[in-house]
């Protein structure tokens, strides 16, 4: 099958009557890592800060 | 200098005639059209330093506060991308290599756009931001939001490939149970291209930029530990306040 073409299954992961597609778990734990960093990490202070 | 040819006025003696002042300000304020009303309106809600801030309360100093503009600058290039294939045509966005270059950079710019989305939304949920009258953001949000889910569906359905056949027709049952698909059929191609490059688009720019405008009207929400102020997070502002009995 093309690499292009988006009608692909994909790879599903599935415990009991949950499944899920790799490519989306790994956007959402994409976003949980994000948010987690924003929260922790420290933010860059301005040159124009007073 | 007085010339022959230049007419010299007749001098009656006297003052001059006061010239009635009027204020600009006075008209303004009773004109009652409903430009009159919309200029005070804006003027009262919106003025200069609230619609384009330069200087931000400290606690707006974190990485949470970033992921808005994210959302923006991903809609941003949604946008352009989309502005690119449009215009080219499906033809070159099927068949040439920069034309599929770009066709995933539109659906790649729209998984950023719904990533940052999604990471502002619990932000401003465990922020409490709807806050201090800030209800309006927060429903623009959450319309912003599903108006973008639908766009992002209408996209999915004009892929023109056996994928986008397949979500219409699981999409079908669903939309005709409610009896929207009498109007909005997921099966028509030709009206899901359209909602999806005209009237999708128009509508998320539309609710975004009144989303922000919102945002700019109320100012950023204060922390929930903090009340009213933002003073006891940066000390040196603490002893501002206190000498001189600045209550910011
Ligand atoms: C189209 C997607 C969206 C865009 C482009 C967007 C953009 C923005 C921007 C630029 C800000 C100000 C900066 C910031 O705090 O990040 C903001 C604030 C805000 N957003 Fe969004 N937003 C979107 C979706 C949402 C959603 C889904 C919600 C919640 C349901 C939401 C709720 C809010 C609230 C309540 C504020 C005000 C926060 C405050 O006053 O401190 N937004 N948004």
């Amino acid at each position: 099958m093309s690499v292009l073409s988006a009608a692909s299954v994909g790879v599903f992961l599935s415990w009991g009557v949950f499944g899920i597609q790799v490519g989306n778990l790994i956007v959402i734990l994409v976003m949980l890592v994000l948010f987690l960093l924003a929260l922790v990490l420290p933010f860059p202070r301005g040159r124009r800060g007073r | 200098m007085t010339t022959a040819d230049t007419p010299v006025q007749p001098d009656l003696g006297g003052e001059p005639a006061p010239i009635p002042t009027v204020q600009v300000e006075d008209v303004l304020e009773h004109d009652r059209s409903w430009t009159g009303r919309a200029r005070r309106l804006l003027l009262e809600r919106l003025p200069a330093d609230k619609l384009l801030p330069n200087e931000q309360p400290s606690y707006v100093a974190s990485w949470i506060y970033v992921f808005g503009m994210g959302a923006i600058a991903s809609l941003v290039f949604v946008i352009a991308s989309g502005l690119v294939l449009a215009l080219n045509g499906p033809a070159w966005y099927h068949l040439s290599a920069l034309g599929h270059f770009i066709n995933s950079t539109h659906l790649w710019s729209v998984e950023l756009f719904f990533l940052f989305m999604v990471i502002h939304l619990w932000g401003k949920f465990w922020m409490a931001a709807w806050r201090g009258n800030r209800v309006l953001t927060w429903i623009s949000g959450v319309v912003s939001f599903a108006v973008s889910i639908v766009a992002a569906f209408t996209g999915y359905l004009v892929q023109t490939n056996f994928d986008g056949q397949w979500i219409a027709f699981e999409a079908k049952d669903a939309l005709n149970a409610t009896g929207i698909g009498a109007w909005f059929n997921v099966a028509d191609f030709g009206q899901m291209f359209m909602w999806h490059i005209t009237l999708l688009p128009i509508a998320v720019g539309a609710i975004v930029a009144l989303h922000v405008v919102l945002v700019r009207m109320h100012g950023v929400v204060p922390p929930l530990e903090s009340a009213e102020t933002d003073a006891q997070l940066l000390p040196e502002l603490l002893v501002e306040a206190t000498t001189n009995g600045d209550s910011r």
